[in-house]
């Protein structure tokens, strides 16, 4: 197997990543966790613009990613986190590849509000589940890692940075090549013109099924990290302004590249960790005119920033 | 036998609800493309507006309260009229030609933008403004209690219905609006000033979504994020009617109150459920809602 550059920087700021972690204090890696895990999430959503589907409901994913983790510990007796991310990216492609047969049939605001019908009424459901803990939601805790138990408190926020920043690296490499793969620029093609891309014989519908039920599985994979590392689960993970925020992060960093959603991210966990704290009733409304100003002025987002003075050397 | 009856009192109360908050919403998008999701924004507004003036007006305690009645009306009619305005000229009108998907977004972010504006003006403190709902009494159907202000907002919201549609269909404005939903360009080109046509138009809606949030602020009390909620069920119901048209607003808000209130009577759980249930039950059959136009694809 060849890497290319990009690869190659990835697993070098992953590894840099790792390594920071021992180090640094425990706010910023609980900061960084939930940065890259939620990162993930976006990044399901960025397969899905890239394709020109806007999901105003990712969050059903992050949701069921999150809720399964907590309730194979909880009720099922699965304790081991690798065992229990991996049911929940299980569970996600199930449910991903039933809703899929109807979604993909749409386009536009259609899809939008129908993957948003689908997240409000897991949403619903969850709320009114008493055994789940209703809109309380409930706690993750007492997991394992291959039969080891990290200490609660540091150890186990330690090992959920790892496992994040690890397989965070291995989704963006599988997305990297898969964007370079066939079926990753017949995603492009769709949003350009669907119906030429039917006139070369291929199936839009299929692909974008294909490509709806890999984001899925990679914004549960990001769903139930979070739930880890935050180590609780509510209702509130499907609920619409939680999609809307994902999406937010999605423009913030641009389809130009892999790691956009990683960096839009982190900037968006620093700035809103520092606006709740200075100006708790203005954070939504820096939001908002922080995505208007992303529209009008950098509509291919932050990673266009970047790749423009790349472009300038060359020149 | 009774909880039918109140299956169906409850069912049309709350439908006669949703179709006053989503009416607005499908007249923008009907002739804008603008699905907005600010709508819910422009309803907490007139709810807030509503309620504290009503409030003010009750605290100070003289005159009659018919006047509150009017008070109510006033309020929205004014903060619809300058929200709307503003947003308009302010911030759509640079954003014109955009992508339908992109404005969804765009509105999105004024979402955000004023529900923080309403917590800087207003606080985060509830406001009530009971009086004209406990004013008007209560009347007695069968073993049932209802509110007359409930059975007047049903009254208000056919007549708000009938109004848009006479206005539509019987007037030489309404002619123009619906020849600029059939093709803009044609119209255009014909001498339709689009540009004044889209900030009546949105001014419109924003003022029948202050209107909704007005006429439901004495019946609840008013806080923060109760637009956020109220958008989604607005979302429900004029994509179950077909985006765009106010017959099937109000039939999708028949469809979704009806079905609602049966949920709440029989089977509570699936209240939530059940309005995004009916929702997708219906696009999985017909795409574009109930009474939506087919589009024919373009290359």
């Amino acid at each position: 197997m060849r890497f290319d550059k990009t690869e190659i920087s990835l697993a070098a700021v992953a590894i840099a990543c790792v390594l920071f972690g021992f180090v640094s204090p425990g706010w910023l890696i609980f900061l960084m966790t939930i940065a890259f895990a939620k990162a993930l999430v976006v990044q399901g959503v960025v397969m899905q613009m890239r394709s020109g589907l806007v999901s105003f409901g990712q969050g059903l994913f992050y949701c069921i990613g999150g809720y399964t983790v907590g309730m194979g510990g909880q009720f099922f007796g699965i304790h081991d986190a690798i065992a229990a991310l991996a049911l929940g990216v299980l569970v996600a492609i199930v449910v991903a590849m039933i809703l899929g047969l109807l979604l993909t049939r749409y386009r536009d605001i259609f899809f939008a509000m129908l993957s948003l019908a689908f997240s409000m009424i897991l949403f619903g459901i969850l709320v009114k589940s008493q055994s789940l803990g209703s809109t309380d939601g409930f706690n993750v805790h007492n997991w394992t890692v291959f039969g080891w138990a990290p200490e609660v408190g540091a150890g186990s926020q330690q090992t959920v940075f790892t496992m994040t920043v690890l397989s965070g690296l291995v989704i963006a490499v599988l997305i990297h090549r898969y964007t370079k793969a066939g079926i990753g620029v017949i995603c492009e093609a769709i949003r350009e013109n669907e119906v030429r891309v039917e006139y070369l014989g291929l199936s839009p519908r299929w692909v974008l099924y294909g490509n709806y039920v890999a984001a899925a599985s990679v914004s549960a994979l990001g769903g139930g990290l979070t739930a880890l590392a935050t180590g609780h689960v509510d209702p509130e993970m499907a609920y619409w302004t939680t999609s809307g925020e994902f999406i937010f992060i999605a423009l913030l960093g641009g389809l130009g590249h892999v790691a956009a959603p990683f960096i839009a991210a982190i900037v968006f966990s620093v700035v809103r960790t520092y606006a709740i704290e200075f100006v708790p009733h203005t954070w939504q409304m820096i939001l908002g005119f922080t995505l208007l100003g992303v529209i009008v002025f950098l509509p291919k987002g932050l990673w266009s920033l970047v790749s423009r003075e790349k472009s300038g050397e060359r020149a | 036998m009774t909880s039918l009856l109140a299956v169906l009192i409850d069912g049309s109360i709350y439908a006669s609800w949703l179709f006053l908050v989503a009416a607005g919403l499908t007249v923008i998008y009907g002739v804008m493309r603008i699905l907005n999701m600010a709508h819910g924004s422009f309803y907490a507004i007139g709810a807030y507006s509503a309620a504290s003036l009503v409030g003010w007006y009750f605290n100070n305690g003289v005159g009659p309260a018919w006047i509150s009645y009017l008070l109510l009306v006033g309020a929205a009619l004014v903060a619809g009229l300058i929200v709307g305005v503003i947003v308009e000229r302010g911030l759509l009108r640079l954003m014109y030609g955009r992508d339908e998907i992109l404005m969804v977004i765009i509105t999105y972010a004024l979402l955000l933008i004023l529900e923080d504006t309403m917590k800087i003006v207003w606080g985060v403190s509830p406001y009530f403004a009971y009086q004209p709902y406990s004013e008007l009494g209560r009347t007695s159907l069968g073993l049932l209690k209802v509110s007359n202000y409930d059975l007047a907002l049903v009254g208000v919201s056919a007549l708000l219905g009938l109004g848009l549609w006479a206005w539509l269909e019987r007037t030489n404005q309404g002619k123009v609006l619906r020849a600029m939903i059939h093709d803009r360009e044609i119209s255009v080109a014909m001498g339709v000033n689009v540009r004044l046509m889209f900030t009546i138009t949105f001014v419109l809606g924003t003022t029948l979504g202050a209107l909704a949030g007005a006429l439901t602020a004495p019946a609840i009390s008013v806080v923060p994020g109760i637009g956020i909620e109220v958008i989604v069920l607005a979302f429900a119901v004029v994509v179950i009617g077909g985006l765009g048209s106010i017959g099937g607003a109000a039939v999708g808000a028949l469809l979704v109150g009806l079905s609602r209130a049966a949920a709440v009577h029989y089977a509570p759980e699936f209240e939530l459920f059940v309005i995004y249930g009916v929702m997708s039950l219906v696009l999985a059959f017909r795409p574009e809602g109930l009474f939506g136009r087919t589009l024919a694809r373009k290359i």
